[in-house]
């Protein structure tokens, strides 16, 4: 017998796994094809750069300043030589605490919302224990609990901790339970009928079955995380970027308030993009992912 | 002595409800499941041929009557009991040599016979080349051939396949009905095989079981005596094909009147 699977079948299984889908082109596009996304990407920044610098120069009734004085105050966070303020050379420090606040209430958030999501999507009895009251506690936004976080944990980074934390949280348990519930029921009989049945399904068809949601979950948490940052510094702590941008905006110094717009935004974005490239890895098994 | 079938119906019965109200969707079924036989389940939809199937493998237990392999009780899905979708139901995050490798490694088996056993059988079913590719890169086709692999090589000793071929194109069907048959004659499974389509009842079957809507049961069953490999052409072939088809047509009449 052959045990072969027929030639045409092959081809098309082979095609369909070796070679990616054309890339449409017309002529009227032009220009290097790779240098092209960039491009397009940079215009709009750059278009919005020059507004905001012939809406600013020269003007000394401004309250906010060009984009000069604004690149020349990000150089002197970094790097000092230019005012030789309190500020100077003192980025990486501020950088590095709302880092360590950012990720350690993400991973904190994951720790916690990952088990409890996959509880909650296939206990019912946990379910409904608990989902109710995270429905209630879920539109509740993260500066509402600012002062009720700084009476439990007291003023400082605890707190800011904290924020982070709950606003990496629900995402992360929101898709994750999400993942859980939606998992394929064929896919339980399979891995029943194949000998895994009970608690190892968990880990060998929830877990996987769910992780492109999960994976949702986790891009939108470390955003969050991020846009939470400026908040959660506003619990009195002395470093963070959030830190600096309030206590400059209370000395008027607009212009660091806007280079630690900036590094949030930049450092947002690259941590983004790391997720990401972290997710083509792990669900390059995903038609919608890989 | 009496031998004990692989499997056995006695009397089986299954009533789903639904909307608050009590669907039958299967009645005193009795059906029994000699080793190395080849069985066809044919009928309308709404026969109860699918539920008989799940009951076999466990996945549904019977409101009445029992379902036995060889004479205990079938409680719950068991690796001796595997199942072949019509979905496929791949592991869509597994590529084809761990989808194979899932119920040995279900079973604690060392890696190396892991390794051992899908080799086997990723080569029986011919996607040597295609082992480490995922479920969404192969065509129906291969798919099913992976969900048959990935059932033998965790030593079912019953197959249960439910219209397995029903979503694959008829050049594929084809050639996988051939290579069914021939995994079969080497392998003395025993297999209890569901399709609405006469002509694949006849080329497979060692014994052909119509079943009737309404509620779902067992109507008759037929012993095909065609000698294999069978030839669809044949006049004996037709004759069985006229056979079942007026069998089956007349449920169809009974229930539309």
């Amino acid at each position: 017998m052959s045990t072969l699977a027929s030639d045409t079948e092959q081809q098309t299984a082979r095609e369909q796994a070796t070679t990616r889908p054309p890339v449409r082109r017309s002529f009227s596009e032009g220009g290097s094809p790779r240098l092209r996304p960039v491009l397009l990407a940079i215009t709009f920044p750059l278009a919005l750069l020059a507004f905001w610098h012939f809406a600013t120069v020269n003007r000394p009734g401004s309250l906010i300043p060009p984009p000069y004085d604004v690149w020349q105050e990000l150089q002197d966070l970094a790097f000092g030589g230019i005012n030789d303020d309190a500020y100077s050379r003192t980025l990486h420090i501020h950088l590095l605490a709302s880092m360590s606040r950012v990720y350690g209430g993400f991973v904190l958030a994951l720790v916690v919302a990952l088990p409890l999501g996959m509880l909650i999507g296939r206990v019912k009895i946990i379910r409904q224990l608990i989902d109710p009251t995270i429905q209630i506690l879920r539109p509740i936004p993260v500066t509402a609990w600012l002062p009720l976080a700084m009476i439990i944990f007291g003023l400082g980074p605890r707190s800011a901790f904290f924020l982070v934390f709950l606003g990496a949280f629900y995402p992360i348990l929101v898709n994750t339970i999400f993942g859980v519930r939606s998992v394929e029921p064929r896919l339980f009989e399979a891995a029943a009928m194949l000998g895994c049945r009970g608690p190892a399904q968990f880990f060998r068809v929830v877990l996987p079955a769910a992780l492109p949601s999960i994976f949702t979950g986790v891009r939108l948490g470390l955003g969050f995380a991020w846009v939470v940052i400026v908040v959660g510094e506003m619990t009195g702590v002395q470093t963070g970027l959030g830190a600096i941008i309030m206590e400059a905006r209370q000395l008027s110094r607009t212009e660091i308030v806007i280079s630690g717009m900036i590094v949030i935004g930049v450092f947002g974005f690259l941590s983004d993009q790391l997720v990401m490239l972290l997710g083509k890895r792990l669900l390059a098994w995903s038609p919608s992912h890989a | 002595m009496l031998k004990v079938p692989i499997l056995e119906m006695r009397n089986v019965g299954k009533t789903f409800a639904q909307n608050g109200r009590a669907i039958e969707a299967l009645w005193g079924a009795n059906l029994c499941a000699k080793k190395g036989e080849f069985i066809c389940l044919i009928g309308a939809s709404g026969c109860g041929k699918s539920t008989l199937l799940r009951l076999a493998a466990g996945f549904e237990t019977p409101t009445t009557g029992e379902a036995l392999m060889w004479g205990m009780p079938i409680a719950g899905p068991d690796p001796s009991r595997g199942m072949v979708f019509q979905d496929y139901g791949l592991f869509p995050w597994l590529t084809v040599r761990d989808n194979i490798g899932f119920g040995p490694r279900s079973r604690g088996r060392t890696r190396q016979e892991i390794k051992e056993t899908t080799d086997r059988f990723i080569e029986l079913v011919g996607l040597s080349n295609f082992a480490d590719l995922y479920p969404h890169q192969l065509s129906g086709g291969m798919k099913q051939r992976v969900a048959i692999a990935r059932v033998l090589a965790n030593d079912a000793e019953l197959v249960l396949m439910d219209e397995p071929f029903g979503a694959l194109d008829a050049m594929t069907r084809e050639r996988l009905q051939d290579e069914v048959t021939e995994i079969w004659s080497r392998t003395g499974l025993t297999v209890l095989f569901v399709t609405h389509a006469i002509d694949e009842a006849i080329f497979l079957a060692d014994r052909v079981v119509v079943m009737s809507p309404g509620p779902g049961r067992i109507d008759s069953e037929y012993a095909i005596d065609l000698k294999r490999p069978r030839d669809i052409a044949s006049a004996e072939f037709n004759e069985w094909r006229r056979l079942l088809a007026s069998k089956l047509h007349s449920h169809h009449a009974r229930k539309a009147g």
